[in-house]
């Protein structure tokens, strides 16, 4: 992947792109020699004897265009996650048609996971450690009602995370992407209740405008599906 | 377009956008508390400045030739709706409360991009004829209006959303960095998506069977608007070769029909005109 993205000259020569290992290496240095400065990215205080000492330290997304992208990065992971347990182990009753549907949004959100791993190369955040322990995987309404928030909210995030992106180029794909997530969160809405792809809830009635939200507004809502704590410090 | 009238415009919405707006704004709304700092030769500059600093480093002139383009797209999908919705007989009543949803937010958006454009909004009358479109693109469609057929009216339908889903996606980086005029682009964008999604839903309920996302290139079952999908079977992203990359979960390539749907393609302005100006968009 790393060949790949160089032979590609995608994300090389920019400045912000090793925000995210920076200091990611730093803490690693830190921790290695036991300093106490290091209080702002380990959060969560680092489990002793564990073979990887960033399950439990926060990550941060770092800033500028690569940290959007990180940003992104983390939010697809979540949601490809998701979609492959869904796919694994339907809920009962799950139809041939909604059994293809959910492979197809799977396989949607992997190829969104796999392809900014390739694009962001040496700069992608590590792989994050989920928990879905507050969802039902066995039962319908409780997988509809999770997938609707994780569609609903990646839009959103999409949406009010793009105006920080400077690069033409990267704005593109995220646009590229997040209009899919868009077609998602209506399905999933369509499905829960018909009719309600677009409701209230996610459309203001006056403007019709979809929700945005800043990345300190994301990440607390999906803190709950992580074990590995997440920041965007740098970003809004 | 006067930059006073753009920022008077822009405070005209604010109760609507609620924290969209840069908090930044308040200190262009302050300026004149800093009048006795400021030399009056430099305040042009001085504007000019914050004006950048607080939306955005796009010219004003992009800005506003972006959000008349939408606005002329906007026109066109409300009347189509509007048409629709006064046509008795054409809609079934399952289907409805959605369209009049669709058409609500349409004309929402008409609503919206006209407050924002202030003086500088296209009139409608100057879209069509006076102000009327043709809804058969000059023939090449059957007047479903007349005919009440909703088949037809549905396959206009699904290529209108994701048209405009193209459209807006392809104007994105002519408003780059601009947080007031792209998060609003963008929140409109993903509404066209999610209505491109339901009336896909509708058409698999008939005899046509698309997914709610785009699979390969025209996927409607209808090749007279192949036009409008050009481009969306694109494989390549940001430089990398998707047929090359390997779904974790099945050990095998991703194929090209996940590939396609996975990644919604953008058109130009030069690419779109062609597609609307038949119904009269100019």
């Amino acid at each position: 992947m790393e060949n790949l993205t160089r032979n590609n000259d995608l994300l090389i020569e920019d400045e912000s792109k090793l925000n995210a290992k920076i200091q990611r290496r730093s803490f690693l240095r830190y921790a290695g020699v036991g300093a106490a400065g290091v209080g702002l990215l380990a959060v969560a205080s680092c489990k002793k004897h564990t073979d990887d000492p960033m399950v439990s330290a926060t990550i941060d997304v770092g800033g500028g265009d690569i940290g959007v992208l990180n940003y992104a990065y983390a939010l697809e992971q979540l949601e490809a996650a998701f979609y492959i347990k869904v796919v694994a182990s339907p809920y009962s009753g799950m139809s041939a048609s909604e059994l293809s549907a959910f492979t197809d949004i799977r396989d949607h959100e992997v190829l969104h996971r796999e392809f900014l791993k390739a694009a962001l190369g040496a700069a992608a955040i590590p792989a994050l450690s989920v928990n879905f322990s507050s969802i039902d995987f066995t039962s319908k309404a409780s997988v509809l009602a999770a997938a609707k928030g994780f569609e609903d909210t990646g839009v959103s995030a999409y949406n009010g995370v793009a105006y920080v992106m400077q690069n033409p180029a990267y704005l593109t794909l995220a646009g590229k992407i997040v209009s899919v997530e868009a077609r998602h969160a209506a399905f999933i809405r369509d499905m829960i209740s018909y009719g309600s792809f677009a409701d209230s809830t996610v459309v203001d009635t006056t403007n019709a405008l979809d929700l945005s939200r800043m990345p300190s507004q994301v990440l607390p809502i999906v803190a709950v599906y992580l074990n590995t704590s997440i920041s965007a410090n740098q970003l809004p | 377009m006067n930059i006073f009238s753009i920022i008077e415009e822009l405070e005209k919405i604010d109760p609507e956008l609620n924290e969209r707006f840069s908090p930044r704004r308040a200190a262009i709304k302050n300026l004149s508390n800093y009048g006795s700092k400021i030399a009056l030769a430099a305040l042009p500059f001085a504007l000019g400045s914050l004006f950048t600093k607080a939306y955005g480093q796009t010219a004003v002139g992009d800005v506003t030739g972006t959000l008349n383009f939408a606005l002329k797209l906007e026109y066109l999908e409300s009347a189509f709706y509007n048409t629709a919705l006064a046509t008795p007989g054409l809609i079934p009543t399952a289907d409805l409360a959605a369209f009049q949803l669709i058409a609500a937010h349409e004309n929402a958006h008409v609503k919206f991009l006209q407050n924002v454009l202030g003086t500088s909004a296209v009139a409608q009358t100057t879209q069509g004829t006076n102000g009327t479109y043709d809804f058969t693109a000059g023939g090449s469609l059957p007047n479903y209006f007349a005919s009440k057929d909703y088949a037809t009216f549905l396959i206009v339908a699904n290529a209108f959303e994701d048209t405009g889903v193209r459209a807006y996606k392809g104007q994105a980086p002519n408003i780059i960095g601009n947080k007031v005029v792209l998060t609003a682009a963008l929140s409109i964008h993903s509404v066209e998506a999610r209505h491109a999604s339901h009336v896909r839903t509708i058409r698999r309920g008939t005899t046509a069977t698309p997914k709610s996302w785009i699979t390969g290139a025209n996927d409607t079952g209808f090749a007279g608007i192949a036009a409008n999908y050009a481009g969306e079977d694109n494989t390549m992203q940001g430089g990398v070769d998707l047929t090359t990359l390997i779904n974790p979960v099945t050990g095998a390539k991703f194929t090209s029909s996940v590939i396609t749907e996975a990644f919604d393609e953008p058109l130009t302005f030069a690419q779109v005109l062609p597609l609307v100006s038949p119904f009269g968009v100019k």
